[in-house]
């Protein structure tokens, strides 16, 4: 029952010390902690894995269909980068009835999750923290549950079950009872920058002290809401997409989820992990331009790369690739391309760039994630992922785009990603010799 | 030491628009009287709490960015803008650096749930205008153009605990020097399917909707009189931890009873629900204040009213610290510490 304030003394104040609690894992000194990859877990159209989807990144391979989950046969764009999921989940620590329901962004996050989880080598533990980017969660049961709300008033069967499955929180929640582990659950959803943001956030905490590890990444499904609301807006292309393409008509949707697990260089070490990279740089900004167009010059991408780039304590020159976030949108990447070419200066002759999202789709909340781990990939086997179905490139590019498979000695990679609300995230990746 | 001070609160509510009426709601303990809301293919209505029309119409409604914005960020601007009060011309002059977090539940669902009904009609001409608005980070998009700050944004999705989550992400931009200060916001709007699916969990709770906001800075320039002593961790309700077990190993991380200290709790008068909260605290000697059995069930949104609470409590005096306590809706259970600041500055 509540109480009435005004009826209480006034209190005797005594001074107790300000402390954030909980207090750092690590001790904290005027270095910040270097941050490190340690596993890494990837499900796209390309398919379930690191090793199938390096391969499909490294020879530029294409993975759109027309779409299957839901009816589009009246929307304008037909086609999608679907994933075929795989019948089996990994071994979980979930019961075999919980395994049975759980709902596909789930199933997409334990597969990745399993996969880095798994190359970590980490144990369970009750504190580690979660960090997870997404847009809409599971929203295909939130579509069901307004679909039998609608059509069907009175029926109650199987909606408490979508709304609590439907919601953000729930796949990080079963995500965590899968493997047993305990720590606070963070959602990000900055639009299609929230994977970005996600790992950016998990970062700062290893850097700053807070956690010695931290499990991150993002994740989202193909649903009818999401195709409707871009193909509303005339976003989607109807053919696949060509990013940075003169002739480019707009982006294509694609699902997926990448994991990385994240550790201070000095945890690593301890325990000998074998390291994927280290994370150098991460920086954010807003912009105020509209709610879904960006800024004709790229303003706020231009503060994030270079406000990530000082982070790292590196200049574009020292740049060697930059995985785009080219969406294929005509305002997306004339914006970008605008803004790689005042950041990168006269770097941008020589630097090579390319849009992933031209092999697997747009994965909006997956999509910082799992390009962050093509940026892996790249820099372990040194070699840049081609967009092989471009045309001719749009005149605003002053870089070059990679356009055929190939090797290449690369030691610094940059990841953008932009979103919808001016959200825009850069990331930066370093080759762990 | 780095502290983090609170120099602003903000908030809009079934009691009105503004922390005032909050206040005056809270402190007389009688609960807001209900209103029905329409269901369609129901004969009964739903049973709610809406937030009153605003006395007179707030001027930030006529920016272009916000005249078709949603219910939801409405409130979120609204609240925001009242937390800030005076620092709102130094953070559109760019003299400060200002961080915004966002932290909802259900997010933009009246939008979303009218956008989805086009589409179930006819995908083809479902409206362009409605889909931008359902993204959860709309309503921090929209106080970010209004603010015209350009700085950390984050939108956090998560069941009530993740208001407080957000207080921590404010912290650490803070002490990290990413941001002078930062203003962290809990919102929520109020849709006939929102309600609907929360029946489905608690029969007797009544939705309600608003938004609270604390402005947070390093330094005590004005405000409350109150600063954030710190954050639990959030302990997870998993397959390997109930509700209960989390309450209590919240409640552990947060001081024990003293005289002249506030409990603000996130429980309502439910028992069946309020039972793991109820648990955690039964040591609990002191002072209490439930501010869901005035206001009603907003999620995030409650929180950020507890924590208004909090502040103003300690503000005027009544209490030299409050606990405020959360054990949510289907995610976790966090708590936050609030001190009267009685330092020099």
């Amino acid at each position: 029952m509540a109480l009435r304030l005004e009826n209480f003394p006034k209190p005797q104040f005594k001074h107790e010390a300000c402390v954030l609690f909980p207090p750092p894992k690590s001790s904290v000194t005027a270095e910040p902690n270097r941050v490190v990859v340690t596993g890494a877990g990837v499900i796209t159209a390309l398919g379930l894995g690191w090793r199938v989807n390096a391969e499909g990144f490294r020879a530029g391979r294409r993975a759109f269909r027309p779409v299957t989950l839901f009816d589009v046969s009246r929307q304008r764009a037909k086609i999608a980068a679907e994933i075929d999921l795989p019948p089996e989940l990994p071994q979980t620590k979930l019961s075999a009835n919980t395994t049975r329901r759980l709902d596909r962004a789930t199933r997409m996050l334990l597969h990745a999750a399993h996969e880095a989880w798994t190359q970590a080598g980490w144990k369970p533990t009750e504190d580690l923290p979660v960090v997870l980017g997404t847009t809409s969660g599971e929203m295909s049961l939130g579509e069901t549950f307004l679909q039998q709300a609608l059509a069907s008033p009175l029926l109650k069967r199987r909606q408490a079950a979508r709304v609590l499955h439907y919601q953000v929180q729930q796949q990080g929640l079963n995500l965590c009872s899968a493997f047993g582990f305990q720590g606070s659950l963070t959602n990000i959803s900055n639009a299609c920058a929230s994977g970005a943001n996600a790992i950016g956030h998990a970062w700062e905490m290893l850097r700053s002290g807070r956690a010695e590890k931290v499990l991150t990444g993002g994740y989202d499904t193909l649903c009818q809401l999401t195709f409707a609301g871009f193909d509303s807006l005339q976003a989607l292309s109807p053919t696949p997409c060509r990013p940075f393409d003169a002739q480019r008509d707009g982006l294509t949707l694609g699902e997926g989820a990448a994991i990385l697990t994240l550790e201070t260089l000095a945890h690593a070490q301890k325990r000998g992990a074998e390291i994927l990279g280290e994370i150098t740089g991460y920086s954010m900004a807003t912009d105020t331009h509209h709610l879904t167009q960006p800024h004709p010059e790229g303003k706020a991408a231009l503060t994030a790369m270079t406000a990530a780039c000082a982070r790292a304590n590196i200049s574009p020159a020292q740049i060697d690739y930059v995985n785009a976030h080219g969406t294929a949108t005509p305002h997306n990447d004339a914006t970008e391309a605008a803004a790689i070419n005042r950041w990168a200066g006269e770097r941008a002759k020589t630097l090579r760039v390319s849009s992933t999202k031209a092999a697997i789709g747009h994965l909006l909340g997956g999509a910082g994630a799992v390009e962050a781990v093509v940026c892996l990939m790249a820099l372990r086997g040194q070699w840049l992922p081609p967009q092989t179905a471009i045309g001719m490139t749009d005149p605003a590019c002053r870089f070059q785009i990679v356009r055929e498979p190939a090797d290449a000695k690369i030691e610094t990679a940059l990841s953008n990603s932009f979103g919808f609300g001016g959200a825009n995230a850069t990331l930066i990746f370093r080759r762990w010799p | 030491m780095s502290r983090i001070f609170v120099c602003g609160l903000g908030a809009v509510s079934p009691a009105g628009w503004g922390v005032s009426p909050l206040l005056s709601a809270l402190f007389s303990c009688e609960p807001i009287l209900t209103q029905t809301l329409a269901r369609p293919g129901w004969e009964k209505p739903l049973h709610i709490r809406t937030v009153p029309p605003p006395e007179m119409r707030p001027v930030f409604f006529a920016h272009p960015r916000l005249r078709r914005a949603s219910v939801i960020t409405q409130h979120t601007v609204a609240a925001a803008l009242e937390a800030l009060g005076d620092n709102i011309a130094q953070v559109q002059s760019g003299a400060l650096r200002l961080g915004l977090v966002v932290c909802t539940m259900a997010g933009s669902v009246a939008y979303s749930r009218r956008f989805y009904e086009e589409v179930l009609h006819e995908p083809a001409t479902a409206s362009p205008l409605l889909f931008p608005e359902t993204v959860f980070n709309a309503p921090a998009s929209h106080l970010a153009a209004y603010l015209g700050t350009n700085g950390n944004g984050y939108t956090l999705v998560g069941d009530d605990g993740t208001f407080l989550q957000g207080l921590a992400v404010a912290a650490d931009w803070l002490l990290n020097d990413d941001a002078d200060g930062v203003v962290v916001v809990g919102a929520e709007e109020i849709d006939w399917v929102v309600s609907e699916a929360m029946k489905l969990f608690q029969r007797d709770a009544i939705h309600s909707a608003g938004a609270g906001a604390i402005y947070f800075r390093k330094e005590k320039t004005s405000g409350t009189g109150a600063e954030l002593a710190g954050i639990t961790d959030a302990f997870l309700f998993t397959q390997n931890q109930n509700r209960t077990d989390a309450a209590r190993k919240m409640r552990r991380q947060l001081p024990p009873c003293k005289p002249d200290e506030l409990l603000c709790v996130s429980a309502q008068q439910n028992p069946r629900t309020a039972a793991a909260e109820n648990l955690a605290w039964r040591d609990w000697s002191g002072s209490r204040l439930a501010p869901k059995t005035v206001l009603g069930e907003a999620f995030a949104a409650s929180v950020a009213w507890q924590c208004v609470a909090a502040c103003e409590a300690i503000a005027r005096g009544r209490f030299s610290a409050v606990n405020v306590s959360v054990v949510g809706a289907n995610q976790q259970a966090i708590g936050a510490h609030f001190l009267a600041c009685t330092q020099k500055v």
